[in-house]
């Protein structure tokens, strides 16, 4: 299996790695130290720009030009969002670093405050997370009897604090202007743009919002410097490592740190230990969360033109393609959280979409029509369908209507559910249209659950 | 009768609101509080979240319909959350969620029969990669087949010698 150096991770296996005694041996603070003692905020930005990191929340934006969108000469207080809500199916990496190496967000959000000139930072938590939300408390008070935060940090004369906020349940709250809502007392709903958060986020002043992973990358990041960072990736404009997570059939499933640029073979097959049963192939893997349309096992690039950015896999399986927020953009889905749900050819896909879209009806937060009503309806044409009630015109409909949520809402909720239902059902008419004719019968959840259920299995 | 948070909660609440730079800011935390103490969010709760936010109590209760985990009815002292979502279902959710509703004898959505557990349906809980999971209370199970989900609410049965009538 591929031996990828930890940077990330390193700490994970420590005995009682969440606890400050244990990883202040192995370098915990050292750069916050540094950071604060000897560097300028706007050096520390600049790292974070040269190291081309890239969200890690989903959406994929730079996060050094996220930093550097507050605006010029304000004079309001800026705050620091951290996104822990981690609610996207399939999406399970935020949550390790929070439970196994909570010094290593909190370091990452006393640099990033310095950097950008906040002195605030609330880390909003889906509140499931209870284990997550006790470290990091533990962690943050460990930290502020060490004079790692505080009035002055390190000595420096800069405050800082940083809240742990829960949320209530929510996925929407995952949202970075309805995590706003959520974090200012209110009901979850997203905002309209402009303005954006830089420019005007908590309680209206500029406030940066960035994914856990993204905030404890700022450490690494500052320490190697910029360019070494970004040079660890396999691609250009993609910088440094991340946690990869993979779920659903495969041998190993959990959380894997490695550059940014391995393929998704390797995830599957090499850190992921191949497919869960001998006799059951590949049949397709939602690459990076619910909302990032599926790629089907036997899909292959399609990049005839030589400045397609996809062009060398031209034929090529997109099991090869190097993931990257750019090059999965260019495959016709997304890289999201990089954390992939594996099926294999016992599963149904009209079955995935119904479960799917179960979860988006649940969780539209309502504001807009399109969203509310169409989650709704694709909930009940599907749950039609897999009961065996379901007609040919169906499956047009599901399209009709997805294709009438997108780019008709009020944050990208809306396009997160369309795109993929559009892509389960493009890619999988035929299933679709067996299901019209006769439903889903059988074991919709593939045979694999109830192996692994029953025991009989692996 | 009217809410009030016990001492040493209050205490708590005058920490939370030097953290923001509104009152209303609080009002998730002190709602989760409130329902720390009694279990659920009734209306005296938001009477009492209103009032010491200087809040509407239609705000509050707006508040407390858009998120899932605040209940609006009474609970069972143990809630059991079962996973319903992709990654949890096509190794075995349902079959957890159907062989908790045999074992306790009520649906999801329900309580037990012996009022000890609240079965209720989750979405994906961040544990995809050690599906499928569920939630009791404050705790994660993980990697779960029907035996090991067995052994656990055999143990809350010693436990919980109250809950002993359906967990068998
Ligand atoms: C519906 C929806 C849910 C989201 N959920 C999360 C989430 O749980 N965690 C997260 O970090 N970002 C989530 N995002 C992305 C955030 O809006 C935002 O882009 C991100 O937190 C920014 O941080 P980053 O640039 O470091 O990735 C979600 C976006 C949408 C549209
Ligand atoms: S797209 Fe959906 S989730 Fe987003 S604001 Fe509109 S209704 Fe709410
Ligand atoms: S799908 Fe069950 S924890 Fe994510």
């Amino acid at each position: 299996m591929a031996d990828f150096p930890k940077l990330l991770t390193s700490r994970y296996e420590l005995n009682e790695s969440w606890l400050l005694s244990t990883v202040e041996k192995h370098g915990a603070y050292e750069v916050a130290r540094k950071a604060l003692t000897t560097m300028k905020p706007e050096e520390i930005a600049a790292e974070v720009k040269e190291a081309n990191i890239r969200g890690r929340g989903g959406a994929g934006f730079p996060a050094g030009v996220k930093w550097g969108f507050i605006p010029k000469g304000n004079t309001k207080p800026v705050y620091l969002a951290v996104n822990g809500d981690e609610g996207e199916p399939g999406t399970f990496k935020d949550r390790t670093i929070m439970e196994r190496d909570p010094h290593r967000l909190i370091e990452g959000c006393v640099i990033t405050l310095f950097a950008i000139g906040g002195h605030i930072a609330y880390i909003y938590v889906r509140c499931e997370l209870v284990k997550a939300i006790r470290r990091l408390e533990d962690a943050i008070e460990e930290a502020r009897q060490k004079g790692f935060i505080g009035d002055r940090p390190f000595g420096k004369d800069h405050k800082i604090e940083i809240y742990v906020q829960p949320g209530a349940g929510a996925y929407i709250c995952g949202e970075e202007s309805s995590l706003l809502n959520s974090l200012e007392g209110n009901r979850g709903e997203p905002r309209l743009r402009p303005p954006f958060p830089a420019v005007e986020g908590a309680f209206r002043c500029p406030t940066i919002v960035n994914n856990v992973e993204t905030i404890s990358s700022i450490s690494e990041i500052v320490r190697m410097g910029g360019k070494a960072w970004s040079d660890l990736s396999r691609l250009p404009r993609d910088g440094g490592v991340r946690i990869y997570g993979v779920s659903g059939h495969v041998k190993n499933p959990g959380i894997y740190e490695a550059p940014v640029g391995i393929s998704m073979r390797e995830l599957v097959y090499d850190l992921g230990g191949g497919m869960l049963y001998e006799n059951r192939p590949l049949k397709a893997v939602i690459p990076g969360g619910s909302s990032t349309p599926v790629l089907r096992a036997d899909d292959v690039v399609n990049a005839p033109g030589e400045n397609d950015p996809l062009h060398a896999w031209q034929g090529k399986s997109h099991l090869d393609v190097p993931m990257g927020a750019d090059t999965y953009r260019a495959l016709g889905t997304m890289l999201g959280t990089c954390c992939a749900t594996v099926m294999d050819n016992s599963v149904n896909m009209v079955e995935v979409a119904r479960n799917l879209i179960h979860f988006y009806a649940h969780e539209s937060c309502g504001q807009c029509t399109p969203c509310r009503e169409g989650s709704a309806w694709m909930r009940d044409i599907l749950d039609n369908l897999c009961r065996g009630k379901g007609r040919k015109e169906d499956v047009r409909l599901l399209v009709e209507i997805a294709n009438n949520i997108m780019g008709n809402t009020i944050c990208a909720f809306g396009d997160g559910m369309s795109m993929p239902m559009l892509g389960l059902v493009q890619k999988f008419y035929d299933e679709f249209l067996e299901a019209a004719k006769n439903g889903v019968p059988g074991s919709p959840l593939g045979d694999s659950a109830k192996e692994l259920m029953l025991g009989s299995g692996a | 009768m009217a809410f009030s948070l016990t001492p040493e909660l209050e205490k708590l609440v005058d920490d939370l609101l030097t953290r923001y730079p509104t009152k209303r800011a609080g009002c998730i935390p002190l709602l989760h509080l409130c329902q720390r103490q009694v279990g659920w969010i009734s209306s005296e709760v938001i009477d009492f979240v209103a009032k010491r936010l200087d809040m509407s109590t239609s705000e509050v209760k707006g508040v407390v319909t858009f998120y899932t985990m605040f209940h609006q009815r009474q609970v069972a002292p143990n809630v059991i959350w079962v996973c319903r979502t992709l990654a949890c279902e096509i190794r075995g959710g349902r079959l957890l969620q159907k062989h908790l509703e045999k074992r306790l004898g009520c649906k999801v959505g329900e309580t037990s029969k012996d009022g000890q557990f609240t079965l209720l349906s989750a979405e994906c809980l961040a544990a995809c990669g050690q599906g499928p999971a569920i939630q009791i209370n404050d705790q994660y199970y993980e990697n779960l087949t029907v035996e090991k989900l067995d052994k656990i609410l055999d143990e809350y049965a010693v436990e919980n010698p109250k809950a002993a009538t359906v967990t068998k």
